[in-house]
């Protein structure tokens, strides 16, 4: 369960539902704590020389990765979704990768600096 | 007319309305950022040697600019919490406290950062005259490093005549033969006092840090506007709904306010979410 219950009607059944937002916000604010922790793993980790800026662009983009699939799938209640909006996304993503590749395709017709 | 399905869920779909709308949306957005982003990694794979400008951003300043985004995700999901919770009071000062870091990170953005990049001035030197300028470029010791040749000189304009720009030099063009020039800092250093003449005729292009400036300037500029856009309209839509307004909502349906404050935290979140690429991206890489 990934979204805290709707509030019950019950007066009895109430704290056990507010324990249960409870825990529910605990986990918001440590995501919180961890995405601030990442920013600046990214800054610190931008100083540190990989070798090649390539490096360096890759290891930022698996950290970046990494905090935006916590938003998404905390934040944004992504975790535990109905299917109806999974499948709006696979759509999406297949039409993003297409954006993507068209810089691949880019890169096979014109003559581009490496 | 009642509009249907803005609490209860609609048989077929599973799901209130709002919510397919916000995330049918935010699909759309994803390739609106997701097209910027394309056209951004084109642009740099494809900038010539020394084009492609690093550490001109105020990294503290973007750093601390990103923890205050984060923060506003977390107080924005602590709101929506607080409505399922009914609590309104502590649903107000969260949505309160997100209203707030939203306009503290325009504010740094619009009033700060921009207009210190209006002020910079940046001049890139012809290819026959860059041996000219060696001693504010270094670039005997960078091409016997392996390092992509210097071919701007930045700084700060002092003045210009119908020959000659004056520029008080960046420590990176003062001092270019220093190691620690060699990669960008995390405290930006201020400009020194060092004043470089530079003829007009040995210069390409000579302007402010612009869109104008570089493909570098062009895409920062596009990207973190628009998404500064998207974080104005945000905390115009928070706002609605942290006015007495919608306190009327709550009193006659609490969870059609929890469902709209959901919808548009999802929107904030996304909104997070491009910024956590574009911060490295523009500020660190």
């Amino acid at each position: 369960m990934n979204n805290p219950p709707d509030v019950t009607q019950d007066p009895k059944e109430y704290e056990e539902y507010a324990h249960g937002v409870h825990q529910h916000v605990m986990r918001y604010v440590m995501v919180g704590v961890t995405l601030l922790v990442f920013t600046g793993i990214t800054v610190a980790l931008s100083y540190v020389d990989f070798g090649a800026r390539k490096a360096n662009v890759a290891v930022a983009m698996l950290v970046a990765t990494l905090k935006a699939g916590l938003v998404a799938a905390i934040f944004m209640h992504l975790a535990a979704e109905k299917r109806l909006i999974y499948r709006i996304l696979i759509f999406t993503g297949f039409f993003v990768l297409g954006l993507f590749w068209l810089i691949f395709l880019a890169w096979y017709d014109y003559p581009i600096f490496r | 007319m009642e509009i249907p399905y803005t609490v209860s869920t609609r048989p077929d779909t599973g799901l209130w309305n709002a919510k397919i709308g916000i995330w049918l949306f935010l699909a759309s957005e994803v390739m609106l950022f997701g097209a910027l982003f394309s056209a951004y990694i084109f642009l740099r794979i494809d900038a010539a040697p020394g084009t492609w400008p690093h550490g001109l951003l105020n990294v503290p300043v973007g750093t601390m600019n990103t923890a205050i985004l984060i923060l506003s995700s977390v107080t924005v999901v602590l709101a929506w919490a607080a409505l399922k919770m009914r609590r309104y009071r502590a649903y107000w000062w969260y949505m309160l406290a997100t209203i707030t870091c939203g306009v503290i990170f325009l504010t740094v953005k619009l009033a700060y950062e921009w207009p210190q990049k209006f002020e910079h001035f940046g001049a890139f030197i012809k290819p026959d005259a860059l041996a000219k300028y060696e001693q504010y470029l270094g670039n005997e010791r960078r091409i016997e490093k392996g390092f992509e040749p210097r071919i701007e000189i930045t700084g700060h304009l002092h003045s210009q005549n119908a020959k000659e720009y004056e520029v008080a030099l960046d420590p990176v063009n003062a001092d270019p033969d220093n190691p620690s020039m060699d990669r960008p800092h995390f405290l930006p250093l201020p400009v020194t006092d060092k004043i470089a003449t530079i003829e007009k005729a040995d210069v390409q292009r000579a302007t402010m840090f612009l869109p104008t400036h570089s493909a570098y300037f062009a895409s920062y500029f596009t990207i973190t506007g628009l998404h500064g856009l998207h974080v104005l309209g945000g905390v115009i839509v928070f706002t609605y709904m942290w006015l007495p307004v919608s306190k009327k909502l709550y009193q006659r349906n609490p969870e059609h306010l929890a469902n709209r404050v959901e919808v548009s935290g999802l929107f904030w979140h996304f909104v997070d979410l491009v910024w956590i690429f574009v911060f490295p991206l523009f500020y660190l890489l």
